[in-house]
This record gives C-alpha cells, structure tokens and sequence, in this order.
C-alpha cells in the first residue's frame, strides 16, 4: 500500500485530500464527520468581515442528463461570527491533531487589519493560513477577494504584511480571472508566500431562464455573475497549475491543486502536474463527504500499480513533457486507423470528420443495410476527432506513420533549420 | 459486430459479460442512492451503488474488493441471482427509466478480471487468511453455504477443512446451475479463487463413510453441515423406473460434464413435472438440445405456480407448452416410455400453507406422448444422513432446525444453505455460511 502522507509548503496531512475553503468547511461539525469519512485536511471557510449572503446563491450546468458539471456560485465569505468558527477551529484540532487545518482569510486591505486576524487565526490552532485573494464577486466589488488578485502589486503587498506575523505556512489562493496566471504566482512569492492554491471560481453566468429572461441564480428578478467551479473547470485549472510548475520564477513552489476534482483521477493529474495537495469542494457539495473513500483507495492502487510508495514520487512528473507549442514537432505523422471488427455502425465519425474536419471519412450502406466508414487515408491530417467523438473504446486508433523526414519543430522551420514532411492538404491546392 | 455474434447460439449467455464502454454508460446511469434500496435487498448487503461508483472512476479492483468483501461468491452470484427480484427489482429507475441498472451484469464486469480471468498484477490475491489461531473447522458438503464459512473462517485464522462427496466441488453451483446462466468452468474457477483464502478442499470423501461422524466431530473445534438437498426423488407413479424417466438435476449435471452433442432431444418430446425454477431450468435446455416439443406439467394453475416470473417468460420464449392443473398418475411404454398419463386438476381454497389445494376431476384423463421424462418435483431432504449427527433436530418437513447464528441442537454443530432453509438462492447460502462463521468465530475464540 503506498503511503499518501503530504507536505504542502510545512502542512502535513494523512493524504493529499482537502476540502477547499467553501460551504463543506462552514462548521466545526462538518470538518469533525469529514476528517472521519477520511479527508486530510480542511481549508476553513474564509474568515473575515462580518457579511450578509442573498437567500438565492448557486446556480448549475447539467450535461446529458448528468447534473451539475459546472457549479456557480454568489455566496460571500463565512457568515458566522468569528468568535465561534475560531472556538470551533480549536475544537477540531485538539480532536485531530494530525488532520490539516487551513484557515482561509480575507479583510480589507490594511496592515494592522491583516495582523489581527493572522494572529487569532493562528492562535485558534491553524496549521496553515490560505489568503483568499480569489473570489470573484460581492466581496471584489468591496475591494476584496479577486480585487487584490489581479493587481500583483496588492498581492505581493499583502502577502508581505501577513507574512511579518505569521509563524504558519502561508498559501495564497489565486483567481483564475486573469491574462496570466504566473504573474499572480510571482507576486505572491515575491511577497513570500510558502505557497499557492489555484484555481478560485471564474467569472460565470451559467444560464438564462429562457421564460423569465434572468440568469441564474435569480435574486428577486435580478442576477449577478457568480464564480463557476466543479468538473468543467478542471482543465482551465489543469493549465494555470502547469503554468506555474513550469515557469522559471515559481519552479519549485508548493502548489494547493482545486479546481473541479471529483476522483482520485483527477487528483493524480493535478499531481502530475506539480500539485502537492488537492481540495475539493463542488464534488462534496455534489456527493458529500463519503467520496472520498474512493478518492484514497483509486490513488493508492493507482500508486502501487504504478510502483509508486509515496505521492511525492508522482508529483511533477509530466512538467517537463509540457512545451511551447514551437517547440513540437511537425513532423510527427498519424492517421486515423477504424477497426472494423469492433465498428458498430453508428456513423458518427464520418459526420465529425465530413463537417467538422477533413472530409476524410467516406461512408456507404453495406450489406442489411449497415453502415460502413472508412478512413480516406491521404485526406486524413490526424486532428484526433474522429477518435474523439466514437462511443466504442478503441475502436478508432491514431496510428504513427513513419516518414523519412528528420523532426522539425516551427522554431527549426522558421530558423531555415530542418524540412517538413508532405502535408495531405498539399494536394488539394494544386 | 459483437451482438449478433451471441444470438446465434442456444447455449450462449443469457446475460453476457459487459464491454468497459458498456458498463461506464450504465455505471454512469447509476443514482447512487442514499440508503441504496438494492443494497437492502441483497442478502449479502453488497454496497451496490459504492462498486458501481469505483466502476464509473475505473477503480476495478476496489470496486471487486467491495462486492467479494460482501459476497464472496460475487461472481457466480453475478450470474445466478434472480437480479429481477432481488437488487435490480429494488433500483428506483424501474419508476423512472422502467429500466434498473444492470447490477448483475456490472457485478460480473467487476469481479471477473479478478476472480475467474485474472491474469497479471490482477491475479495479485485479494484477501489473504489471517495467521493460524489454533482452531479448526470441518466443513461437510462444498457448496455456496460451506464455501463462505470456510472462506470467512480462514480470514479469521481458523483452519477450515471441507469435505465433499462429489468429486468436484461446487454443489449445485458447479452441477445444477442451467449453462446459459454459469458454466462448469467457471464455478470451478471461483472456487478455486476461494480457497486462496486458505481453505482445504478435500474431495471423492463422504462423511459417514469414509470418516465417521464423530471422528469429526472430536478433531474439530467446530462443524459446519452444508450438505443441501438431496436428488429430486422419485414421485411414486407406476411405470416409473422404466428407462427414459430422470431427475432434472442429475440431467443438467450430465449436460454440464458431457459433451453436449451427444445429448441432442432433435425430433424428441420431454416433459418435465414440476412447477419451480429448477423445472424451468429443464425446459429451456431441453429446448436448446433441440427437443420437438418441451412440456411443463404442474399439477396447479398459473397463479400457484412457484417458479418467478421472469423464469417462467423465458421458458415460453423458447417454445415450452405450459400443462397446467394436470397430475401425472402413471408412466407407460414397451421398454422405454413413450406416454405419461395425467389427469385434470382443480384448484380450490387456500391451505394452512397459503398454497390453494387441488383436486382431481374424474374422468379427466389424458396422455402425452414422450420420449424423456424429468422429475423436477423437488428435491429431498438428507434425512438419513442428518439423523446421524447426534442431537441434531430436524423440523416436520426435514429442514435442520437452528438459532438465528445457525447453531443447530448440537452446540458444536452450526448449519446453513439448503438443508436449512429447504431451497432458497446462491445468495442466500453465501449468506447465511458467513455468518455462520462469523458466530462459530465468536463461540469458540471470542472474536467479533
Ligand atoms: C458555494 C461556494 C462557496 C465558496 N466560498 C469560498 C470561500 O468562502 N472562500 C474561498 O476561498 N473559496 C470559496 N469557494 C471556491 C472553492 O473553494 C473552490 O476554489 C472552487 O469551488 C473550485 O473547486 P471545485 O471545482 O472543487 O468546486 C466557494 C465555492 C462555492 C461553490
Ligand atoms: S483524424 Fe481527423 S482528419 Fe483524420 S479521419 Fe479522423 S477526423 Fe478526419
């Protein structure tokens, strides 16, 4: 059994499991049934300024009958007093001293402000705290949240005051609401955060009433956007991770992966892509606490089948294998290869590839009447779609074509370096 | 082309194994319900919902962890189970979509690579026999309920040794199951899965005979009888012992060790006398050896009928003639048979066993013409064998009587499967065997 014991930036925890600083971690209550269900830790639910929630507040993305593949939200920041979620952080970590709990803050952005409430949060017990510089609505409005996120300057500012006091790990949760994601890491370490944890909601309207004209979530005949999470954002997150693991300035600096984990997959490829620990919040919302039973017990077997004994040795491990697109290599030939034997006649490659692609896949009416489709294989330039779009697993395979021709990538090309090999559509300018 | 490719034969099965496309788009429609209605109504109490998750994530090895962990038959159970009355029948989406999740067959997409085709890394052991604790067990009979117990009782530590006459072990998972629903194979594969968990097996030994009743009863610690039913005896009808006239299951057991085209019924007509699922059994295979004509003689009506529903629809799909309200009365022909003589039958009021009694019309006599006849009228009670293990007690109808943790009369004696409870499914004797040795565990070392 591999052992899934973590250190993000000096806060340990029994696996890499988090639940992210949302309505899973409101109460003292929750993070007691979840530590018990199996998470390794918890980020609190944001801390700060007394606020006021509207009643009406999430609003979701349904996908062929499956629910909630996108989740928005316009809920503020904790709105219970502080004084009874710091007597609740105490509580919980006396009762599980070795389970990770993370206070999230957010006040206004003044020195002293941000000195107070560092201090009572770390005096509550926190092993960790996470600024919250990434809310996207209500409290940006305020100067708050995604406010400070998207300038580096307050970023790094703020950091800087937390830091002057703070005697545990200091991680800064990122908004995704911005050009460039690496800018705000940079800020963040400049500032001398321990670490960071991205991605926060994006900027969303996940819908229209299409009989009362409003958005959703609708507030009394009105809407605001809110901040999109669950399992359509995860490959926008997987990218700012990677950005961040790959970029010069921030190499090396512990990342807190979110961003629409529901299983031990996804997790492992926020791993594999830099992340020491993940949270979750949209799947909890979605399934509740017990999914993470099999979130440990699919990473562990994944670990061991791999022959992996610790995390730590997955982590990072497809950062170098990401590139700039000039550095491909254009040389790289494959084709689209339909086994016939396992083809089921559903036709639907050759509709994808006929109007959306290449018109590379001819279809005829074979005998009873069954679809045939076949691969026109010099009109065929590889896109993957086909392959994409077929319900029966490998059925159509991407198949490598040697060519003569050495790699050359674009920045060879544009160099005067290095030939390209023929292109299929070579022949239809003629 | 993989559909048509299973229709072609008559033996094929009738629930086949399950493509990964196929099963991530019904794991996927899987609601994951709180207090899942199909977990209660497994005997077993697998996590349904928990196994169909981990299949939807592509953690199949957690996802057979959670079913053989439950049911340690969880691949023949797989197969065997009558699902439509059991966990498919308790899905809500029988309301919603009038189609339940196809537990059974995501239940056999699970456990199979593990259990009957493993090979490579997933061939590794899933569960292993806790160090010796000193106690030891004898198991009688290798059927499902013994199989459990002594599975159970080797991952707490007891050495479990089974005893079996047959020489093959299985009981009526290996001989009597219809081949369409399991193979020979493949019960004899799972059992041999099974014992990894440390069992001993010990085959061709008949209790009572080869070693006494007592010799196991003072070298073991405990003994657990699960010797199930006996052959479907005779019904007592005059010309019954001419040749052509058998038991259903000794029938089945010759389909499933033989080879099958030595057993053709072309151009032949069968009747089988009976009424429940193992009488259904010997319909459809006598239909798919080819039989002219199949038969099903119940001495009651429709509505009294034992056999489910479902059992009862696939019989007629392949071709069966119900012959209902009809009680043979004797058995005829020059020196095989060649005619069965019955006589109408009448329903009247329910009885004390909520059965409705029947009587018969006179003058309501008629023949059938037949080249087989095969008894399914229920099988016999192991009395004579049962009645040498001392202070055992049997009830009126020859069930051994025991307590709710299957202890019988004699307090080093636990019982569980058939021979308890008179016939009941795989899943029953699976459950009952464990916690059998769960109790035997408890009585004799303290463990919980
Ligand atoms: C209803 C709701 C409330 C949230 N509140 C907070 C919050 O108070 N502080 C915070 O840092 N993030 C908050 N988040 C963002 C989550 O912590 C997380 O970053 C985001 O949901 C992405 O993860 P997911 O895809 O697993 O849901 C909230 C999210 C939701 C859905
Ligand atoms: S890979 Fe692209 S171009 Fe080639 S057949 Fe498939 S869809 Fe058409």
């Amino acid at each position: 059994m591999a052992n899934l014991r973590t250190n993000t930036a000096g806060i340990l925890s029994p696996n890499p499991f988090w639940l992210a600083s949302a309505p899973p971690t409101n109460t003292g209550d929750q993070v007691k049934r979840a530590f018990d269900a199996g998470w390794g830790g918890a980020v609190w639910k944001t801390l700060g300024e007394p606020i006021v929630n509207t009643w009406s507040r999430y609003s979701a993305v349904d996908l062929n009958g499956v629910k909630m593949i996108g989740l928005n939200n316009i809920e503020l920041i904790t709105d219970r007093p502080l004084e009874v979620n710091l007597r609740e952080i105490t509580e919980v970590k006396k009762q599980y001293p070795n389970h990770a709990v993370i206070v999230s803050l957010m006040v206004e952005s003044k020195r002293e402000v941000w000195h107070e409430i560092v201090k009572r949060a770390e005096g509550a017990g926190a092993d960790g705290l996470e600024l919250n510089f990434g809310c996207p609505h209500g409290m940006s409005e305020r100067g708050m949240g995604a406010a400070v996120g998207q300038v580096p300057e307050y970023t790094c500012q703020i950091t800087t005051w937390v830091k002057e006091v703070a005697r545990t790990p200091v991680l800064v949760k990122l908004t995704p609401n911005i050009t460039d994601v690496r800018q705000a890491a940079r800020a963040a370490k400049s500032g001398g955060a321990d670490g960071v944890s991205l991605i926060n909601t994006i900027n969303s309207i996940t819908g229209v009433d299409l009989d009362t004209f409003t958005p959703r979530p609708a507030v009394a005949g009105k809407s605001s956007h809110g901040g999109y999470c669950g399992p359509a954002v995860k490959p926008i997150a997987l990218n700012m991770v990677a950005s961040i693991s790959a970029d010069s300035e921030t190499r090396g600096l512990p990342i807190s992966g979110i961003g629409g984990i529901s299983t031990w997959r996804d997790a492992a490829e926020f791993i594999l892509l830099g992340a020491t620990s993940v949270q979750v919040c949209t799947a909890v919302m979605h399934y509740g606490f017990r999914i993470i039973e099999d979130m440990v017990d699919g990473l562990s077997n994944y670990l061991d089948e791999k022959g992996l004994a610790v995390v730590e040795e997955l982590r990072g491990r497809s950062v170098h294998t990401v590139h700039d697109w000039k550095e491909l290599d254009l040389n790289y030939v494959v084709r689209a290869s339909i086994d016939q034997e396992k083809c089921i006649g559903c036709g639907l490659c050759y509709t994808a590839c006929n109007d959306g692609a290449h018109q590379a896949i001819g279809a005829e009416r074979g005998e009873n009447g069954r679809t045939i489709v076949r691969v026109i294989e010099d009109a065929c330039v590889g896109c993957n779609l086909c392959s994409l779009v077929c319900p029966v697993d490998d059925c159509i395979r991407m198949v490598q074509i040697p060519t003569e021709v050495a790699p050359c990538s674009w920045e060879q090309h544009q160099s005067g370096q290095g030939k390209l090999a023929p292109r299929p559509q070579d022949k239809n300018f003629h | 082309m993989r559909a048509l490719k299973s229709s072609l034969d008559p033996f094929a099965e009738k629930k086949p194994a399950m493509a990964r496309d196929e099963a991530l788009i019904e794991a996927n429609r899987c609601l994951n319900c709180y207090d899942a209605p199909c977990m209660r109504a497994c005997p077993t109490h697998i996590d349904v919902p928990g196994f169909i998750k981990k299949i939807a994530t592509g953690n199949l090895r957690g996802s057979a962890r959670t079913i053989l962990e439950a049911n340690i038959l969880g691949a023949s159970c797989a197969r065997v189970c009558p699902t439509e009355v059991l966990c498919e029948g308790a899905c809500v989406l029988n309301d919603l979509h009038h189609q339940p999740i196809d537990i059974g067959r995501l239940q056999r997409y699970a456990t199979d690579p593990f259990v009957v085709a493993a090979t490579g890394p997933d061939a590794r052991p899933m569960f292993t026999a806790a160090p010796k604790n000193g106690k030891r067990a004898a198991l009688i009979g290798a059927g499902p309920a013994s199989l459990s117990c002594a599975a159970e009782l080797s991952r707490r530590g007891w050495e479990a040794v089974i005893f079996e006459s047959a020489p093959q072990p299985g009981g009526l998972n290996t001989y009597g199951v219809a081949e369409y629903k399991m193979t020979y194979e493949t019960s004899l594969k799972e059992i041999e899965w099974v014992l990894e968990c440390g069992a001993e097996l010990r085959c061709d030994t008949t209790i009572g005979r080869d070693i006494a009743v007592e010799t196991l009863l003072s070298d073991y610690d405990a003994v657990f009888v699960g010797v199930g039913l006996g052959p479907v005896g005779p019904l007592g009808l005059p010309g019954e012992d001419l040749p052509g006239v058998r038991d259903v299951l000794e029938f089945i057991a010759e389909l499933k060790t033989s080879d099958r085209s030595a057993m053709s019924l072309k151009g032949q007509k069968v009747a089988i006398i009976g009424g429940g699922n193992t009488a259904i059994d010997g319909v459809t295979q006598a239909c798919r050896l080819g039989a002219e004509v199949v038969y099903m003689v119940y001495r009651r009506g429709l509505d009294d009928l034992p056999a489910y529903a479902h059992e009862l629809e696939l019989a007629r799909t392949d071709g069966a003639q119900l012959v209902l309200n009809a009680l043979p009365t004797c058995v005829t022909g020059p020196d095989r048979v060649s005619e069965l003589t019955c006589v109408r039958t009448r329903s009247g009021e329910p009885g004390s066993d909520g059965k409705r009694a029947f009587e018969v019309i006179e003058g309501s006599e008629f023949k059938l013409d037949v080249d087989l006849i095969l008894r399914a009228s229920g099988q016999e009670k192991r009395r004579g064998f049962l009645g040498t293990i001392p202070s055992l007690e049997l009830d009126r109808s020859g069930r051994v009587v025991v307590d709710g943790d299957g202890r019988t009369g004699n307090e080093k004696v636990y019982a569980a499967g058939d021979c308890v409870s008179g016939g009941q499914e795989v899943v029953n004797a699976v459950a009952d065997g464990k916690r059998c040795a769960v109790a035997i565990d408890r009585a004799f070392r303290g463990g919980n």
